[in-house]
């Protein structure tokens, strides 16, 4: 009689380590660690660069009026100021299409449609910029002159009217223009992880194509539409080249829209002033981008929060 | 006690056929294209009159307008007020992506009809040495593109790429890889200006202050370029079936071996077109490249030694700075644009293309 010996082991299976798999880890390994780096470095070498003009005066970078922060103030309030008007217009928009692409256009097009969206977000930005001043300003002037002449009296449309259209309001069009794809895309997909048996129950139970889309669809996408509004929020913040080019610039703050007396906004005071910055000038530039970086990093931030929160309590995925 | 007896009443208008109270299918269209005569005859009456053009847009807002009242009001008597809101709605929808489209096919018809009168021979064989005024071209503009935007991918791809299979093969969410994918996050959102900023502050400091390379420029793009790959490989790896990988496991295939002849092959072309995209969207950035690589209007093949003109730049340079006569300057920009636009855009349609033809079996 024989007995099978009883198979005694200590330590758990372990595989055979290989000089491939130890050079193919370590290289994963170490592009994976180079994020972290590059991301350091971005954010120690923007505070590295700035700290000298976070307390230099005018007497030391000529481009600053008294103090860094009495720079950099209007330049915030034009930055939020135009990205605001943008997602003013843009968010309403983007739901529409988004709903039109995955509701309501006949299902043979819709991706066809999705792709032609997509390519919006293609252009490049100095393409917008050139578009911008060559053919939407012109377009917007007269509306700008009869809304200055017949209802000046509201704060918003005070004169005097510019007349090349080249003011905060056509700079928010293209900002508008440039970050509808971005949202459209996310709220497309949203709408279209709505469960289907919601949907199917709301149709069953008689209500119209609208009210399903407002009982069914509206409450499952509506963290996503504020994440991707805030995506696209960002996105605005750090636009450069459209503004850079579209706005004509004062300077200062003010909240009238088509007046020839325009806030500048932080990343097109950077494109434009950077190229003939010299000493000091140029850490101020710095400086203010690394504002526009906390400033959208906070606003990026917040918005991966909620979505984050979306994927823990609504059992969407 | 009173009872009230209820007695039901049969809606006035429907007394036969499934079809009553109902709009026919076709008063939409009718509507809309009535709606729409209106008010372009009405446009065109007063710009006859008054001798001015006709303006297109007005009368096509002021028919859309008319047409959502009409079909509201109409409805609303017909149907009843659900059904009005509801063909309100599906209106406005429609009206919004129409609304997107005019951009869209304003600025193509823009960009090619001013840009292709000025796609000359010229253009794409000379560089702005020596031109004052008319003539010159945007060779040295697309050299400087091509170079800048391929040592961006030579550096982001391969980090991207490793990236990503860590994260999905190796990370397995543990704290590194958690981090790894917040600060990718991060990263997708930093403006693009900001990375311009960063690439200038890196190599100002060992170079020394007004450091103008193309190599800087490919830092700059490299860092926007970067989170866009791992995202997509990401996505890409975690579509290939575990199947795959546990039969390689079994036959007793090394892992690195797995990754590199069962994971990749499977995921290639999602990774292939998630790279294209990338690259056309960073192939775009102006910002970054204005402040780190300059602009300068001489050829420049050596990334590593001087100032290097890009094709976005040179589109800015063109029309900010026109010289005499303006319009040669702004000819060249909207060739520059048009050129811009359709690199772009083949680079879109054939990493789409990738995408559908070569598209993994995910198998169920």
């Amino acid at each position: 009689m024989t007995t099978t010996p009883a198979v005694t082991r200590t330590e758990p299976l372990k595989a055979k380590s290989r000089p491939g798999d130890r050079w193919f880890s370590g290289a994963a390994l170490f592009a994976g660690s180079m994020i972290l780096v590059t991301l350091a470095a971005v954010a120690i070498f923007l505070i590295v660069q700035s700290l000298p003009a976070l307390f230099a005066t005018n007497a030391d970078a000529s481009i600053l009026p008294a103090d860094f922060w009495s720079y950099v103030g209007p330049l915030v309030f034009g930055t939020v100021w135009a990205a605001a008007l943008a997602l003013i217009m843009a968010v309403p928009l983007s739901i529409g299409v988004a709903l039109f692409i995955s509701h309501y256009a006949p299902r043979r097009l819709a991706q066809a449609l999705g792709y032609i969206v997509d390519l919006l977000a293609a252009v490049p930005s100095v393409v917008f910029g050139l578009w911008g001043i060559g053919v939407l300003a012109p377009a917007v002037q007269p509306v700008y002159s009869w809304l200055v002449d017949n209802a000046g009296w509201f704060p918003l449309f005070a004169g005097p009217v510019s007349s090349t259209g080249r003011t905060i309001f056509t700079a928010a069009i293209v900002l508008a223009v440039m970050v509808t794809p971005i949202i459209t895309a996310i709220c497309r997909e949203i709408f279209l992880q709505t469960p289907n048996l919601h949907e199917e129950a709301a149709l069953a139970l008689g209500s119209t194509r609208w009210e399903m889309v407002r009982m069914a669809v509206f409450p499952f996408a509506r963290s996503g539409i504020v994440s991707a509004s805030m995506l696209g929020l960002g996105r605005a913040l750090g636009e450069t080249m459209a503004v850079a080019m579209v706005l004509s610039v004062s300077g200062g703050v003010t909240f009238a829209l088509l007046t020839p007396d325009n806030p500048n906004t932080i990343a097109a005071n950077i494109a434009l002033s950077f190229p003939e910055a010299y000493g000091l000038n140029v850490n101020v530039l710095i400086a203010t981008g690394l504002v526009l970086f906390v400033v959208t990093f906070a606003v990026n931030a917040l918005a991966r929060y909620i979505v984050s929160r979306r994927k823990e309590f609504s059992g969407a995925n | 006690m009173s009872t009230t007896t209820l007695t039901p009443t049969r809606p006035s208008v429907a007394t036969d056929g499934l079809t009553n109270g109902r709009l026919p299918g076709w008063s939409p269209w009718v509507l809309l294209i009535g709606s729409l005569a209106v008010t372009f005859a009405a446009f065109g009456i007063m710009a006859g009159a008054s001798g001015t053009g006709l303006n297109i847009a007005g009368a096509a807002v002021l028919g859309a307008i008319l047409y959502l009242v009409l079909i509201f009001t109409i409805s609303a008597i017909v149907e009843g007020r659900r059904k009005a809101v509801d063909r309100l709605v599906t209106g406005v929808v429609t009206a919004a992506f129409a609304v997107a489209m005019v951009p869209l096919v304003s600025v193509a018809i823009t960009v090619v009809v001013a840009g292709a009168p000025n796609w000359t021979g010229e253009f794409f064989t000379s560089s702005m040495r020596n031109v004052v005024g008319e003539g010159g071209g945007a060779l040295h503009a697309i050299v400087g593109t091509l170079l800048i935007t391929l040592a961006a991918a030579v550096i982001s791809i391969p980090i991207g790429i490793f990236t990503a299979i860590y994260l999905i093969e190796y990370g397995k969410d543990n704290r590194l890889a958690k981090g790894i994918t917040f600060l990718v996050d991060v990263m997708t959102g930093i403006p693009s200006i900001v990375a311009g900023l960063f690439a200038y502050a890196l190599f100002a400091l060992f170079f020394g202050p007004g450091i103008r390379l193309g190599i800087v420029g490919a830092v700059a793009l490299a860092v926007l370029m970067i989170p866009v790959v791992v995202r997509s490989t990401e996505e890409m790896l975690r579509l290939v079936p575990n199947e795959l990988r546990e039969a390689a496991y079994a036959l007793g295939v090394p892992k690195w071996l797995t990754i590199a002849k069962v994971v990749l092959p499977t995921a290639i072309a999602g990774i292939t077109t998630g790279v294209m995209l990338s690259i056309s969207r960073v192939i775009g950035e102006t910002a970054p490249l204005l402040i780190t690589a300059g602009a300068t209007a001489s050829m420049n093949y050596d990334l590593f030694n001087g100032r290097m003109m890009s094709l976005p730049v040179f589109t800015y340079t063109q029309y900010m700075n026109q010289g005499i006569p303006a319009e040669a300057f702004v000819g060249r920009a909207w060739a520059a644009a048009l050129a811009l636009i359709v690199i772009v855009m083949v680079l879109n349609i054939v990493a789409r293309v990738i995408a559908k033809l070569f598209a993994p079996k995910t198998g169920r």
